[in-house]
């Protein structure tokens, strides 16, 4: 018994036992499915018992909502093309164009003392280990499990998370660590005289390749500088709503290597495809430390 | 141990399904770290009543459903309930004379040793040390084994599982 334990642990550090680990949790997912049906049940009894006017109300908040957003987009289209034009007369390259996938969380508490989330989409949906998960608002984490129907997601918060992240200010680039409490991030190793400032924003660097680059990660909330030490204590706040948000968007980057463009870009059903762009970087090395 | 027939499987197999079920139903934030180690309770009880059928094999197995559920380290939750059924199978003769209090205090210190064993893995996979809430779910389930016992031993009764 002690010495198959053991194996196990080996075995996970290495990445063998993911097939058991989903075909289990396969297995098993009744069991969160009823767990989640009061749930849903109450959400789709809200959605179709919701008053008329009520309804109208959201219609109206929406119509308005959708209008500015397509005034942005306007602007932003014009704005990726300059982008994109300076940037191939600079040589440099860069890629903008993901494709994006709603999912739902699913209500089930895991482990207390791991940042984890179950979403209701799995392989059967195209996610995959180590794919980048946003929200409305910024960076949530990175798909960690996988099966057909459900997929687990580190958020960036958990303690054994780490993401390369740049100061959307300067350029400067460094690593956020989880904490292990929802709401601080830690950006370690960072000398004492480094340009950082309360209010920075963070946005992903894209190195390490998991994470599409520029998306916001977090606002820098306190930067603590000790003459004697080394490095400054700084911490950031998530700004993705990781306790409280409902949906989460999967991100594919599209791997814009010439040729690979249209293959990258097949969208399911339910996906949103946007603009693929030119010629693109290679993804380097993992993200887990 | 002997060739008569086993009954009642699947009331086992409900009653742990029913604990897996209450560890993932989603709780307020201030109640989830007092939530109790429910399969623990119920292999504790298991393995006292029905020790031939009952054991680590079963223990360890639960254990792995756990740790797909919960999401943890593939084997934490194994490695743990397996040394539990070990011990309980070996205490359960002792175990089964107590008066309920003196059982719930047992029922105490297994659940801790959980606990003990899950701070170690977290610890060999360096993740930061919890806070005392950690050790609120065993006195929890302390308080609610009398309740536990009752409820499996009218099953148990009820469908004479043996």
């Amino acid at each position: 018994m002690v010495v198959s334990l053991a194996l196990m642990f080996v075995d996970q550090r290495e990445h063998h036992l993911e097939g058991i680990r989903s075909t289990l949790s396969v297995a098993l997912s009744p069991l969160s499915f009823l767990v989640n049906l009061p749930r849903s049940i109450s959400e789709w009894a809200a959605e179709s018992l919701a008053s008329r006017s009520e309804l109208q109300q959201t219609n109206l908040r929406l119509r308005k909502d959708n209008l500015l957003l397509k005034v942005k987009q306007q602007k932003m289209d014009a704005l990726e093309a300059e982008n994109m034009r300076l940037r191939n007369l600079l040589d440099s390259s860069f890629k903008i164009g993901d494709r994006v996938l709603i999912a739902e969380l699913v209500a089930v508490d895991l482990d207390p003392y791991r940042q984890q989330v179950l979403i209701n989409k799995g392989t059967s949906s195209g996610v995959y280990e180590g794919q980048a998960v946003l929200d409305a608002n910024a960076v949530m984490g990175q798909v960690t499990h996988v099966n057909p129907l459900t997929a687990t997601v580190l958020l960036i918060t958990d303690a054994r998370h780490a993401l390369p992240v740049q100061v959307n200010r300067n350029g400067l680039r460094t690593v956020a660590l989880g904490t292990g409490r929802v709401n601080a991030l830690e950006l370690p190793h960072l000398p004492n005289n480094a340009d950082i400032s309360v209010g920075d924003l963070l946005i992903t660097s894209g190195l390490g390749g998991h994470f599409p680059p520029g998306y916001p990660v977090a606002k820098v909330t306190s930067v603590v500088r000790e003459p004697g030490q080394p490095f400054a204590a700084v911490e950031a706040r998530p700004m993705a709503h990781l306790d409280r948000t409902r949906e989460a968007l999967l991100v594919w980057t599209l791997d814009t290597r010439p040729g690979d463009t249209l293959a990258a870009e097949t969208p399911d059903d339910g996906t949103i495809g946007q603009q693929p762009a030119e010629p693109g970087s290679e993804p380097d090395s993992g993200e887990q430390p | 141990m002997t060739l008569s027939p086993h009954r009642g499987g699947l009331v086992i197999l409900l009653s742990f399904a029913l604990a897996f079920m209450l560890t993932l139903l989603p709780l307020p934030d201030w109640a989830q770290q007092y939530r109790p180690q429910w399969y623990t309770l119920v292999l504790i009880y298991w393995t006292m009543a029905t020790p031939q059928r009952v054991g680590v094999g079963v223990g360890w197995s639960a254990g792995i459903v756990a740790d797909v559920l919960t999401g943890t380290l593939l084997g934490q939750h194994a490695l743990a309930l397996s040394l539990i059924a070990f011990i309980t199978h070996k205490m359960h003769q002792r175990i089964r004379l107590f008066p309920v209090w003196q059982q719930a205090l047992t029922v105490l210190i297994l659940l801790l040793i959980e606990k003990l064993l899950a701070l170690w893995v977290m610890g060999a996979i360096s993740q930061p040390v919890p806070p005392l809430a950690f050790w609120a779910p065993p006195l929890v389930g302390m308080l609610l084994w009398p309740w536990v016992f009752i409820v499996l031993r009218d099953l148990r009764r009820r469908f004479q599982v043996s």
